[in-house]
């Protein structure tokens, strides 16, 4: 009696660990762990980019673009290797991982 | 086994700090009643991520006024290059996207029992709210002004009849008259904006009425984007601007809205239309509510805008405490996507994910000179939300070939047009 309750007893604390891990994962997150998830950095794109990537202007649509295209442009103006009136200056702002995590929610964007 | 796991949910939401959790909650997308007032640039944006990130929410928008006028491109219409229909938002969009949208002013809020009255008398319980309320302007901080003197000296820092109102003076004005434009002492909405104002009045006179001047007064020694707008204003309309720091002077001492005079450090100046920026606070409800601190705007948890003032409450934009962040429709709006966010996962019993704050701010100096200032950020939980390091900041200070500045005009256009179709598209 005293054994099974044991058992069980360690079991549940298992169990308890593994479903705060699930619990303590943020919702989307790829690459990065601790900071904010791909989508949620994306979607600040759209201040500019328009709603879900889709622009109606000069600005480019990042809605259809694939994963490594983004994450080459977004280096290329990191680096100063791409001219640009603003991007350059925004693309600083991110880290690699970033810039990857944003790339992988923007190939989502139909 | 009920037992058992009824133990172990306890083990994982006591560990958790979440308090208890039933199984449904573990499911995405728990359902609830979001109340957000005010359906401007974080209210608007709010209420439409909230739905995008769970169709079963059960999303109220309050909003005053029958559609919303952006102070983004007022100054246009003030310079006369866009009309005030082009600066108008309906709220269909919001409708269509499974909104309730109500109009009416909400004017008391009981945080404890979670409920939103409005001036009719109805009640609108939530479980959580969001308060996108803006600005108040504060007419006692100028001696001399009021609301009343808005009449004669328009601030038009509200979009809407003062923007017509400054823009019908700035056309009755004779050539060689004097435009007096007064800003206030940080923080304010809008840090570039009346920067801007001076740049597209100065574009007007400029082409119809050349022999007039422009006055500064103002209560700062420094602005933003302030190296790129003085070069313009030297390049495009030589002599005609002249701007006086705080520290010279140019703080206002009152202004006499008969006698349509200004008297700062400077001495007393009278203009032929003198455009008057008072300083500001949060919107009435947040007062209303007790969101606000003695500064007069909302303090929030910089990972999740709640208030630290009361709980199920949520503050966004212009009126919140947002640390290195501007007050401006773009940081509102990435303001309001955090928000959306944490609240899908608070219903959930979820721990928010991490914020992404960012900010751009587009000025135009003329319909074909535009220039920029943007910031990502960071937020802890010690230094509150400060600017990215090593990235951001404003255009370059001498255009290149690439013809930054026609190009940032462009870019400026659409940046309003996505922006807008974000929100109320």
């Amino acid at each position: 009696m005293r054994k099974t309750r044991e058992r069980e007893h360690t079991m549940e604390k298992r169990i308890a660990a593994a479903v705060l891990a699930a619990l303590l994962v943020p919702a989307g997150a790829s690459a990065q762990s601790a900071g904010p998830s791909g989508q949620a950095l994306g979607q600040t794109c759209f201040v500019c980019h328009g709603p879900d990537g889709r622009s109606a202007g000069p600005i480019a649509s990042l809605a259809g673009l694939p994963k490594d295209h983004v994450v080459r442009q977004m280096t290329e103006f990191k680096t100063d290797r791409r001219p640009s009136t603003i991007m350059n200056r925004i693309a600083k702002s991110y880290s690699d991982e970033q810039i990857a995590a944003i790339a992988e929610f923007i190939a989502t964007l139909k | 086994m009920t037992r058992t796991r009824r133990s172990l949910l306890k083990t994982a939401g006591a560990a958790a700090g979440l308090g208890v959790i039933g199984m449904p909650a573990l499911a995405q997308g728990a359902a609830g009643k979001v109340v957000v007032i005010g359906a401007g640039f974080g209210g608007g944006t709010t209420a439409r991520y909230l739905k995008r990130a769970n169709a079963a929410l059960d999303v109220t928008l309050i909003e005053r006024d029958e559609k919303f006028i952006t102070c983004p491109f007022s100054n246009y219409v003030v310079a006369g290059f866009r009309k005030i229909g082009d600066v108008t938002h309906g709220f269909d969009g919001l409708r269509k996207a499974g909104i309730k949208v109500v109009k009416g002013d909400a004017t008391a809020v009981d945080t404890a029992g979670r409920s939103v009255s409005l001036a009719d008398g109805s009640k609108h319980p939530y479980d959580k709210l969001v308060v996108s309320p803006g600005i108040e302007l504060n007419f006692a901080g100028v001696a001399g002004y009021s609301e009343a003197a808005a009449e004669k000296m328009p601030h038009a820092w509200k979009a809407g009849p003062q923007t017509l109102l400054l823009r019908r003076q700035l056309e009755a004005m004779a050539d060689g008259g004097t435009f007096i434009l007064c800003p206030p002492a940080n923080p304010f909405r809008c840090p570039p904006g009346p920067y801007e104002r001076v740049s597209v009045v100065a574009w007007y006179l400029k082409t119809n009425k050349p022999k007039s001047k422009i006055l500064v007064f103002d209560a700062k020694d420094a602005f933003s984007k302030q190296g790129l707008f003085q070069a313009a204003w030297e390049s495009e309309f030589p002599g005609m601007v002249t701007w006086v720091a705080g520290k010279d002077g140019g703080k206002v001492e009152s202004v006499d809205p008969n006698a349509m005079t200004v008297k700062s450090g400077f001495g007393s100046e009278k203009g032929a239309v003198v455009n008057v920026i008072p300083p500001q606070r949060a919107g009435a409800i947040a007062q209303a509510a007790g969101l606000t601190a003695d500064n007069g705007w909302c303090p929030v948890d910089p990972m999740t805008f709640a208030s630290t003032k009361a709980q199920n409450v949520y503050v966004v934009g212009d009126a919140t405490i947002a640390g290195a962040m501007p007050k401006s429709g773009s940081s509102a709006n990435t303001q309001g996507k955090v928000v959306a966010n944490a609240i899908v996962a608070s219903l959930a019993n979820k721990p928010p994910g991490a914020p992404a704050l960012f900010n751009i701010c587009y000025s135009l100096v003329t319909p074909d000179y535009g220039i920029s200032t943007t910031d990502a950020y960071q937020v802890s939980a010690d230094k509150g939300i400060t600017v990215t390091p090593n990235a951001g900041g404003v255009s370059v200070r001498m255009a290149t070939a690439l013809n930054e500045r026609k190009l940032e005009a462009e870019y400026t256009v659409n940046w309003y047009k996505s922006i807008t179709s974000d929100i109320w598209a």
